[in-house]
């Protein structure tokens, strides 16, 4: 079975392949090195004069890439660590999501930066955030987020052939090794996929055989994984049934997985749980609950979140693990909701 | 080359444009500020004559002259400050943030390098023969983004000139508070070749530019030219801290429009600055006529 990391590396491979206006940019890209989670391994091997190792400057490689991406190429960034993404905040934000709209349409800008994102392995303070949510309201800006589940790879490759404006490209560590989530893997689950067009696939989980689910979780990313596990704990232990709903298209900029996806789910289950990685004020969770509750009112009986503690990541891996939201976490806040 | 008249014929439509900018500004016609680019019109014309067909120019906050000096039209950009639809970007931009044809501008100081020193970068990739000149100036100089540009640039030979109008002053900071150093020796520490040149000449500057220029192209690689230039004007409107005598004594001495004009024949000046001011009066009142943005999101 395929790893989500040997399945971004091959859809990389695959988008360099396809098509020559694709570029890689980096800190330590070249073989055998291949980047320092290794997802683009191999590339600089195949594609010498395609794959730019950078030095140490993520504002400067993205402004460069923003260039490049205007131009009419496809660049496509890799940011070492998410928590670096601070450092391009301002290229993304005050200047490359804005190129399109405030030169009046006239212009392109499909630049994909990919970031891996999350803790769990004893990084510390500042290799181990989850900082998407500081881009999710820059206008402009797609952020995606792939999971276990569907083709994370194919989701990349779309990302970089198809996408006319810049994404954030969020992949969390752990999912790395996690194998990519194929039906055999998922027997005790039933899951859907939902393709809403102009939106990135959204997917839906639930334990086989359960009666129709009275919570409803959204998650993404890693998150979904700790979901799944804490779905099957709530049916088996407590007899709470519970869907799991997993956006790969984070930003709001059709609102459709609300719309076509959370809400008609929410009218029947009433109660909404969000579950994310990051810390918990003015997170992904804060807006879905209150576009749910503007949807629907009283109809939405009780809402509920989980996320990460409000301090800095320890690096000591019990102070992290007590930090960062778990499986346990999960199955309190959903037994708290019934 | 242009010749003297049509060189006189570039500084003094950007000294009638800015002029224009800034007697009208308070009849309340245009939205949001402006800074203008008065005095410092040769950098511009002398540098831009060089420009091949496909050749990119990024701009910054201080941008129309450059806009004009590229060839740009004066009512779109007229019309750009008014915020109508028919400005250059339909009134999204405003006077900071233009793009036509391959002008491109942003008031952002720390995105113009990096994006500038990309899309040079991304010809050469792409095999065009294009080159990109980005304008930059001792206030952008503070900005650390323009130190890994210009490493990269170095490192992978894009074919950029980094143009930087020193007038001395960011803002209202004078340069012996904002820029250490020598700003040669920036370029120098990355292996860029830079001429620099203190003048307001523009017949100075011409072949000094086009000598890089051609330079560049041969070799594909970036170069760096340093303007001390003089800011005549505010930084935008209404806010120059400067003695007024220094800035009385560089109207005097470093006026480019001044220092070329003697290479014309009275008549010859008479009458293109006629034609000029009624041009841009016509472009003025064309925008002006311009329907007004509807209050609607685009």
């Amino acid at each position: 079975m395929t790893t989500v990391l040997e399945s971004l590396n091959q859809a990389l491979h695959g988008a360099m392949g396809a098509d020559e206006s694709v570029y890689l940019l980096g800190e330590d890209m070249l073989d055998p090195y291949g980047g320092a989670f290794k997802v683009s391994k191999g590339l600089s091997t195949a594609y010498p004069e395609r794959v730019l190792t950078t030095p140490v400057s993520e504002a400067g490689m993205v402004g460069i890439a923003g260039g490049m991406a205007l131009r009419g190429l496809r660049p496509v960034v890799e940011i070492m660590f998410g928590d670096f993404t601070t450092l391009i905040a301002d290229q993304l934000i005050n200047s490359i999501s804005k190129f399109r709209w405030m030169y009046n349409d006239q212009v392109t800008v499909p630049l994909v930066v990919r970031t891996p994102m999350g803790g769990r392995r004893g990084y510390g303070p500042t290799h181990s955030q989850t900082m998407e949510k500081y881009f999710l309201g820059a206008p402009g800006l797609k952020v995606v987020a792939p999971c276990a589940l569907g083709n994370p790879g194919e989701l990349l490759k779309q990302v970089i052939l198809e996408e006319n404006d810049p994404v954030l490209f969020v992949e969390n560590k752990l999912l790395y090794l996690q194998k990519v989530m194929d039906e055999a893997a998922l027997a005790e689950f039933e899951s859907t996929e939902y393709l809403v067009p102009g939106e990135y696939p959204s997917y839906e989980l639930t334990v086989r055989g359960a009666p129709p689910p009275v919570i409803t979780i959204a998650a993404y990313g890693y998150m979904a994984e700790l979901a799944r596990e804490a779905a099957q704990q709530l049916a088996f232990e407590h007899e709470i049934f519970v869907q799991i709903l997993i956006p790969t298209q984070l930003s709001f900029e059709d609102n459709l997985f609300i719309e076509e996806i959370l809400l008609p789910n929410l009218e029947r289950s009433q109660r909404l749980l969000t579950v994310e990685e990051g810390t918990l004020s003015m997170g992904w969770g804060a807006e879905v609950i209150t576009r749910a509750s503007h949807a629907l009112g009283p109809k939405l009986q009780k809402v509920g979140r989980v996320a990460a503690a409000e301090i800095p990541i320890p690096a000591s891996v019990p102070m992290e693990r007590a930090m960062l939201p778990q499986v346990e976490d999960i199955v309190a806040a959903a037994r708290s909701m019934v | 080359m242009p010749d003297n008249q049509a060189l006189y014929e570039e500084l003094y439509r950007i000294r009638r444009f800015e002029e224009t900018v800034l007697e009208r500004f308070s009849s309340g016609v245009f939205y949001g500020t402006t800074h203008t680019y008065i005095g410092q019109e040769a950098n511009a014309v002398g540098v831009l004559a060089h420009l091949n067909e496909d050749d990119i120019v990024f701009s910054n906050h201080r941008c129309h002259g450059h806009f004009l000096a590229y060839g740009g039209d004066m009512r779109g950009l007229f019309a750009e400050l008014m915020g109508k639809p028919t400005g250059i970007v339909g009134g999204r931009g405003g006077s900071q943030h233009i793009h036509w044809k391959d002008f491109y501008s942003n008031g952002i100081l720390g995105s113009t390098v990096p994006a500038a020193t990309g899309m040079a970068l991304g010809e050469k990739l792409k095999g065009t023969d294009a080159i990109a000149i980005v304008f930059m100036s001792d206030g952008t100089l503070g900005e650390g983004v323009v130190y890994e540009s210009l490493n990269m640039a170095s490192l992978w030979n894009a074919p950029i000139l980094y143009v930087v109008e020193n007038n001395e002053i960011a803002q209202t900071t004078p340069i012996e508070l904002g820029v250490a150093g020598s700003i040669a020796g920036r370029f120098e520490a990355f292996d860029i070749p830079s001429k620099e040149l203190d003048t307001s000449d523009v017949v100075e500057i011409l072949p000094v530019a086009g000598g890089l220029i051609e330079e560049m192209r041969q070799q594909s690689q970036p170069r760096a030219l340093i303007l001390d230039t003089c800011r005549f004007g505010p930084h935008s409107k209404g806010d120059d801290t400067r003695d007024e005598a220094l800035v009385a004594q560089m109207r005097a001495e470093r006026d480019p429009l001044n220092i070329h004009a003697p290479r014309l024949s009275a008549e010859e000046r008479q009458s293109v600055e006629s034609e000029i001011d009624s041009a841009v009066d016509r472009a003025f009142e064309t925008a002006l006529a311009d329907p007004e943005a509807e209050a609607t999101l685009p």
